[in-house]
C-alpha cells in the first residue's frame, strides 16, 4: 500500500473533512490506486528542467498591476447576504476562544 | 414539437429580428417553453431565468425599435454552466453545498453577453465544482446525453453541451480544466472550444485549478462558437491572469481557404484509442488533405505522462480552492456542529460529494510535508516538459488534430466505480489544459451505434484563428 489508513486520517484532518470510518477505507483503496498510477512520474529523468506552476507565453502578459484607487464595492448586506448565520453586518461562527 | 431554436444560427437570429420577421421577446418565450418542455429528458439546466431572459430579449426588441445596434449576439438564447455566477439567479456549482447560493454579482463573461444582446434562459448542471468527465457527479442527478439517452454527455459541462445538441438552447457557456468543454462537445456532437488561457477573463468562474481553468463557448457550429468566443474575449482587469493580446476578427477570417497550413498528426494520440473513433479521425485527415492542407506525422513524446502530472496539479489547486467552503460565507453549515473546528469538519464532510472529497484528500495529500518535491514539484516539471513537446512541435506544423476522446459516450454507470479509468477519458484533453494553447472539438461523424466523434484541432497560444479556419473549412467540405 502507498498510503494507509492512518495517512489518510492525518490528511482529512489537514483537509478538515470529517471522514466517516467506511469513507476512510474506500478513500485508502482510491489513493492508493490514484498513487500507483502517478508513480509513472518517476520514469521521466526532470533534472535542470525548470517547474512550470503557470502557462508561460512568448509574449509579456505580466504587467498586471493597476491603478489603487478607490471604487465601489458590494454592500455589506450583500456580502454576508449568502452567510448561514450572519448578525448586525457580521458572520457569526461557534465561539473560538473559551474562557 | 421541433425546437423554435432548429435551423437557426447567430446570424440569422439577427437577421431575422433586423428583417422584423420575429421579436427577440418572442423567441424567448418560445425557447423558454420548449426547455421546460424537454427538459425532464435530459436534466440539462438546472435552473431557468424566464424573467432576466424575458427583460434581455425586451431590451434588444427596443433598440431594434429604436435604430440602435441590438449587439453581436442580439436576441441569442444562451444557456451558462452553473460553475460562473450570475447575481441574483441561483449558482449552485453541482454542488449541496451551495444548493441556494444566490451570488452577488455577474462573471465578466456573463456581463460581456448580455451586453452583447445574448438572452440567458439558465444554468446548466455540471459534475461538482466542475470534477467529472461524465457530469454523473452532479448533487443534483446526472445529465441523460439527447443523443443517447442512457448514455453520459461528457462533463463536466455535460449540460452545457446538452442543451446545445438538444436545441434548449442556442449556445452555451462552459468551463474546462481537463477537457471538460472539449469531450462533452465530442459525446454529444457539437464544437466546443477551450481558448487560449487568459483569452476570457475567469472573473465569477468559481475556481477549481487556477492554472488550469478557461471559459469556452459551444456552438452547433463553428461560426457560433466564434462569435460567442468573440463577445466574452479579451483582456479585464478584474481578472489580473487576463491576456492583454488584442482580439482578432474571428467571422473575418473564415473563408474556407486553408491550402497549404501544415497539420501534424501526434502519432502518441492514436495510440489505445477504439478503432472507428480512430477511423472518423483518419477520415477528417484526409478531408484535410483534399482541402490542401500539408499533413505530417509528429510526436508529443510526454504524452503518456499528462494525465499524472494533471491530477497532482489540478487536485492540489482544488483543495486550497476549495478551502473556501467552511461553513462560514456560503449558504450552508452543518446543523450538528457546535465548535469551530467542527463546523468546518462537518460542513465540508456533509456538504461534499465522492470526487470532490477525493480530490481534496490527493490535493491535500500532494502538497503535505515530506511530499511536495515527489509530487507537486515534479509534476510542475513535467508539465514544462508537455508544453515544450506543442512548442517544439509548431516550430513545424501550424496546427495539430487528434481525437478528443478515445472512445464515444459511454454508457451511465459504466465508470463511476473506478477513478482511474474516468480519469483516463482525458487522456487526449489534458495537455492542452496544461500547455494553455487553444484547442476545440468539431464534430466529425458518428460510430456505428450513431454516436459522435469529435475531431480535436490544436493550434499555437493565442491563434484561435488558425484553429477556426481549419474547423469551418472542415464542416463546410463534410457537409
Amino acid at each position: 500500500m502507498k498510503i494507509t489508513e492512518q495517512e489518510v486520517r492525518r490528511v482529512a484532518d489537514l483537509a478538515n473533512l470529517a471522514l466517516r470510518e467506511d469513507e476512510v477505507a474506500h478513500m485508502a483503496q482510491d489513493l492508493d490506486c490514484i498513487l500507483t498510477h502517478i508513480d509513472k512520474l518517476n520514469e521521466l529523468d526532470t533534472t535542470g528542467v525548470e517547474p512550470m506552476a503557470q502557462v508561460l507565453f512568448d509574449a509579456e502578459e505580466t504587467a498586471t498591476l493597476r491603478e489603487d484607487c478607490e471604487r465601489p464595492s458590494l454592500s455589506n448586506a450583500e456580502a454576508v447576504g449568502n452567510a448561514p448565520v450572519a448578525s448586525g453586518g457580521y458572520y457569526k461562527v461557534p465561539r473560538v476562544i473559551e474562557r | 414539437m421541433s425546437s423554435p431554436l432548429n435551423g437557426l444560427t447567430i446570424e440569422s437570429i439577427r437577421a431575422g429580428l433586423l428583417a422584423k420577421k420575429f421579436s427577440a421577446e418572442e423567441l424567448a418565450r418560445q425557447s423558454l417553453a420548449y426547455a421546460e418542455a424537454e427538459n425532464p429528458k435530459t436534466n440539462a439546466y438546472l435552473t431557468l431565468s424566464p424573467e432576466r431572459a424575458l427583460r434581455a430579449a425586451r431590451a434588444v426588441d427596443a433598440k431594434i425599435a429604436s435604430g440602435e445596434d441590438p449587439g453581436a449576439l442580439a436576441g441569442v438564447p444562451v444557456a451558462v454552466k452553473d460553475v460562473i455566477v450570475t447575481r441574483g439567479l441561483r449558482t449552485t456549482c453541482g454542488s449541496k453545498l451551495l444548493a441556494n447560493y444566490v451570488p452577488p454579482y455577474d462573471a465578466t463573461a456573463v456581463i460581456r453577453l448580455e451586453q452583447a444582446g445574448g438572452v440567458i434562459l439558465g444554468k446548466t448542471n455540471c459534475d461538482e465544482f466542475a470534477m467529472g468527465s461524465s457530469n454523473e457527479n452532479s448533487a443534483f442527478g446526472p445529465v441523460r446525453n439527447p443523443v443517447a439517452l442512457d448514455r453520459v454527455p461528457g462533463g463536466s459541462s455535460g449540460g452545457s453541451a446538452a442543451v446545445v445538441a438538444q436545441e434548449t438552447a442556442l449556445v452555451s457557456l462552459g468551463s474546462d480544466t481537463g477537457g471538460s468543454i472539449r469531450q462533452p462537445a465530442s459525446f454529444c456532437g457539437i464544437s466546443g472550444v477551450t481558448p487560449t488561457y487568459g483569452r476570457v477573463s475567469r472573473y465569477g468562474l468559481t475556481a477549481f485549478a487556477s492554472s488550469l481553468d478557461h471559459i469556452g463557448p459551444f456552438g452547433k457550429t463553428t461560426r457560433d462558437a466564434a462569435r460567442l468566443l468573440q463577445a466574452i474575449a479579451g483582456r479585464d482587469e478584474m481578472d489580473a491572469t487576463s491576456a492583454f493580446a488584442p482580439v482578432p476578427d474571428y467571422l473575418a477570417a473564415l473563408d474556407g481557404n486553408i491550402e497549404g497550413l501544415r497539420i501534424g498528426l501526434p502519432r502518441e494520440y492514436f495510440d489505445g484509442l477504439e478503432s472507428e473513433t480512430g477511423d472518423r479521425v483518419t477520415a477528417a485527415v484526409e478531408v484535410l488533405k483534399t482541402l490542401g492542407c500539408e499533413v505530417r506525422d509528429i510526436g508529443l513524446p510526454h504524452t503518456p505522462y499528462a494525465v499524472a502530472a494533471y491530477y497532482i496539479i489540478a487536485t492540489a489547486e482544488a483543495s486550497a480552492n476549495l478551502a473556501r467552503y467552511d461553513g462560514v460565507r456560503y449558504t450552508t453549515r452543518s446543523a450538528g456542529a457546535n465548535t469551530l473546528s467542527d463546523m468546518y469538519r462537518m460542513t465540508r464532510e456533509e456538504g461534499f460529494g465522492d470526487e470532490c472529497k477525493r480530490r481534496i484528500m490527493l490535493g491535500t495529500y500532494v502538497l503535505s510535508a515530506g511530499y511536495y518535491d515527489a509530487y507537486y514539484l515534479k509534476a510542475q516539471k513535467v508539465r514544462h516538459l508537455i508544453a515544450r513537446d506543442f512548442a517544439q512541435a509548431f516550430e513545424q506544423v501550424d496546427a495539430i488534430v487528434a481525437p478528443v476522446s478515445p472512445f464515444p459516450a459511454f454508457k451511465i454507470g459504466e465508470k463511476v466505480k473506478d477513478p482511474i479509468s474516468m480519469y483516463l477519458c482525458d487522456i487526449y484533453t489534458i495537455t492542452g489544459d496544461l500547455a494553455g494553447i487553444p484547442c476545440m472539438s468539431v464534430p466529425c461523424g458518428l460510430t456505428a451505434e450513431s454516436l459522435p466523434v469529435g475531431l480535436q484541432i490544436i493550434t499555437r497560444h493565442f491563434d484561435e484563428l488558425t484553429m477556426f479556419r481549419i474547423a469551418d473549412a472542415y464542416e463546410n467540405a463534410s457537409h
